[in-house]
């Protein structure tokens, strides 16, 4: 895997605690990266359409819009990648984040190498795959990045994009949730399975055609998942 | 045959019905039987009475046919016997209601006594003893005996009287025998039997009968009450008893609902705090947290740049990393705790392997910077169970920490084992080992060994670690000999089992 950066990447640092905003920046910048401060939930979007950030660093809990709403507000316009920051490791705020469209999350407290590893997970991409993927009726372009599914294109997030590209690239290969969260997340993260689950099946309803019984991409109970090429 | 045991353990119903009828029998038997022997007596009795006087007008006209006989011829005087024998049986009424038994003369030369009788008697109809007593004395005399004629299958219970006449003549005596039928008394009891005995039969059906009445009139409230005991027990906190007039069952009711409610207000305040208490620590997690997290980030940026700083200020730097790292694991050490306390700690269940969950333990880091040398036992067969991945992990990492860190052994062995019921995994230390009742205070919050020997860590680690043993229904326990060494091992239970049969035994227990 390579890093492709042609600029500093932009990174729109959304939190209402004026002192963790300000640290934050001095850690970013500090790592070569750009940064916008929000402080407040309805100001999200205004700050987003003019930064036009590459990734959102969101905390949760926001004075004026809550977090999960600004979540799904920058998903409807823009499949940039979100990573919240949460002071719950409690499982339901968690993956309703995650359900709401953020691609991870780090728990507070936590160390700046970690913040920064999770950062640069979500700005790199995926560069492996050179040639174009056709796998039954779904296009996978790496180059462009860019999925059609019977000649439609797909609104795949770059992370859904991500762990499309490495199931299909070895298709009939059983993934462990461990072993996709080191590929496709970038890090290890022992046992965190809800950031796979909630991910694949947001996945799955986009290239499925029934997320219930699904022809594409297999769970293999207690083990992982696995791509299947149609009518094999 | 165990089902009917089963009935008789688990309906009280059957029991009351069973028992009414039992008894009801043994009573209706007893007054049933002596009213029987009662009217038997009475019949027999005044039967009795009446043959008695029929029998003694029949011996004085036999007396008195004697008296007037002056024959001596011994061929006439047998002829005027059996005319009187004769005249007395036809001499009363219209249809007789007796036999009877002339004996005489009772001395003759031959010895030979001559028996003239009114119907072919069989010869035991006449009790003995009675016919001794008459024979051999004067006056009257009576017995109950059965009376059987020859030829009839069966013989009927009479009444027989008996007593001397003398024929003043001749001097001979002779002795005259009444035999009375109690036929028809017979057949009134057997009548009165009959019926006692069908009535006693119909009276138990009946008692037995209102008795499952009463008792389903009791019984069904209480049914009632005990299904709606089980949905309250069952968490529905809204059941009620329906409450109708002013009797036992109705106040039963009352005091069942009175109960329901109270326990239900009970809850619902427990249910109430709990909720206050998760969300305290959830905001004073968030509270906490935030400022935190600051801290530390700009102490990462100090101790980054701590080169650049003077000597003190440098080491300024670096304990404020090390004791805020601590601070941390300590903030989230409490925060687990009190989710424990609250009940708000949830399981992720996955299949996990313990042997491989052992295998990775034998790779930790912090084994190899401690230079402890790991054996693994039976960690190549794998043991399956449903568990918290996290929560596994983070028991192994505070076994390992402790006995890394604390025994002084420099061996520690990882031992894997399973049977239908449970997965155990074992740590083993041949350390400074636990003395007295230390395998117990490990488990205790801020508990340390020795506490001049406590270097970092929260005291925590233990506490926590049993929680989440109990939170997956299994167990953590300790062992150890001063000296020796020390084990802890986990049980944690397949589903549909339990941890009660651990497949490891302490080595040290």
């Amino acid at each position: 895997m390579s890093y492709r950066r042609t600029k500093r990447d932009r990174v729109l640092v959304v939190d209402d605690d004026a002192s963790l905003a300000e640290m934050l920046t001095i850690v970013l910048e500090g790592e070569g990266l750009t940064t916008a401060v929000c402080r407040s939930g309805d100001r999200v979007m205004a700050a987003f359409t003019q930064f036009k950030p590459d990734i959102v660093l969101l905390d949760l809990m926001l004075p004026g819009l809550d977090g999960m709403s600004v979540c799904r507000q920058i998903r409807e316009k823009s499949e940039v990648p979100i990573i919240m920051l949460t002071a719950k490791s409690d499982t339901p705020d968690v993956v309703a984040g995650l359900e709401a469209g953020a691609d991870d999350y780090i728990t507070k407290p936590f160390k700046n190498t970690e913040l920064v590893a999770r950062l640069r997970a979500r700005l790199r991409r995926t560069d492996q795959l050179a040639e174009t993927l056709v796998f039954g009726d779904i296009v996978l372009d790496p180059a462009g990045h860019t999925v059609t599914r019977k000649g439609e294109p797909l609104e795949l997030t770059p992370l859904e994009f991500d762990l499309l590209a490495c199931l299909l690239g070895d298709p009939g290969q059983v993934f462990s949730r461990e072993s996709l969260l080191q590929k496709v997340w970038g890090y290890h993260h022992p046992g965190d399975t809800k950031l796979v689950n909630v991910h694949m099946t947001r996945l799955r309803s986009k290239i499925e055609d029934d997320a219930e019984n699904p022809e594409v991409i297999r769970t293999v109970r207690g083990v992982g998942y696995q791509a299947i090429r149609p009518g094999s | 045959m165990r089902s009917l045991a089963r009935l008789w353990r688990r309906s009280i119903q059957a029991r009351v019905v069973t028992s009414t009828i039992v008894l009801s029998t043994l009573v209706i038997t007893l007054t049933g039987w002596a009213l029987l022997r009662d009217v038997a007596s009475g019949l027999a009795d005044s039967r009795r009475s009446a043959a008695v006087s029929e029998a003694r007008s029949g011996f004085d006209y036999a007396q008195s046919q004697l008296d007037a006989a002056v024959e001596t011829d011994a061929a006439t005087q047998s002829q005027a016997l059996t005319q009187m024998v004769d005249s007395l049986t036809r001499s009363r009424g219209a249809k007789r209601t007796y036999e009877l038994v002339l004996e005489g003369p009772l001395l003759t030369d031959d010895g030979q006594v001559p028996i003239r009788s009114s119907a072919a008697i069989e010869p035991g109809s006449l009790p003995d003893d009675l016919a001794d007593t008459v024979r051999s004395s004067a006056g009257t005399y009576w017995r109950y005996s059965d009376l059987a004629l020859l030829g009839a299958a069966t013989s009927d219970p009479s009444v027989v009287v008996g007593s001397q006449v003398r024929a003043p003549g001749s001097g001979d005596t002779y002795a005259l025998f009444y035999l009375f039928s109690l036929e028809d008394q017979q057949a009134t009891l057997d009548l009165v039997r009959r019926a006692l005995l069908l009535g006693g039969f119909a009276m138990v059906l009946m008692v037995g009968g209102v008795a499952w009445l009463v008792s389903r009139q009791v019984l069904d409230p209480v049914r009632l009450a005990r299904r709606i005991a089980e949905r309250y027990a069952s968490g529905n906190l809204e059941q009620r008893m329906h409450v109708r007039g002013e009797d036992d069952i109705a106040r039963l009711s009352t005091s069942f609902n009175q109960m329901a409610a109270s326990l239900q207000s009970q809850i619902r305040r427990l249910e109430n705090l709990s909720r206050l208490q998760q969300r305290f620590v959830s905001d004073v997690s968030h509270e906490l947290r935030t400022p935190l997290t600051t801290v530390q980030m700009a102490s990462e940026v100090l101790y980054a740049s701590r080169e650049r700083l003077d000597p003190q200020a440098a080491r300024s730097a670096e304990l404020l990393k090390v004791e805020l790292d601590r601070f941390e694991s300590l903030l989230s050490d409490l925060l687990d705790l009190s989710r424990f306390d609250a009940g708000a700690a949830r399981l992720e269940l996955d299949t996990i392997d313990l042997a491989q969950i052992a295998r990775q333990a034998a790779d930790d880091p912090l084994v190899a910077r401690s230079g402890v040398t790991v054996r693994l036992v039976g960690a190549d067969r794998p043991a399956i169970v449903e568990a918290d991945i996290r929560r596994i992990d983070r028991i192994v990492r505070n076994l390992l920490a402790n006995a890394v860190k604390y025994s002084g052994s420099d061996v520690i062995e990882i031992e894997v084992a399973q049977n239908t019921d449970s997965a155990s995994f074992a740590v083993r230390d041949f350390g400074v080992g636990l003395s007295g009742d230390e395998n117990l205070r490990v488990f205790d919050r801020f508990w340390r060994a020795d506490p001049a020997r406590a270097q970092g860590g929260t005291g925590l680690g233990l506490a926590i670690s049993r929680e989440d043993a109990a939170l997956h229904g299994g167990t953590l326990q300790a062992w150890g000999r001063p000296g020796r060494g020390s084990e802890f091992i986990l049980t944690i239970p397949k589903p549909e089992g339990s941890s009660k049969n651990p497949p490891l035994v302490s080595v040290f227990a």
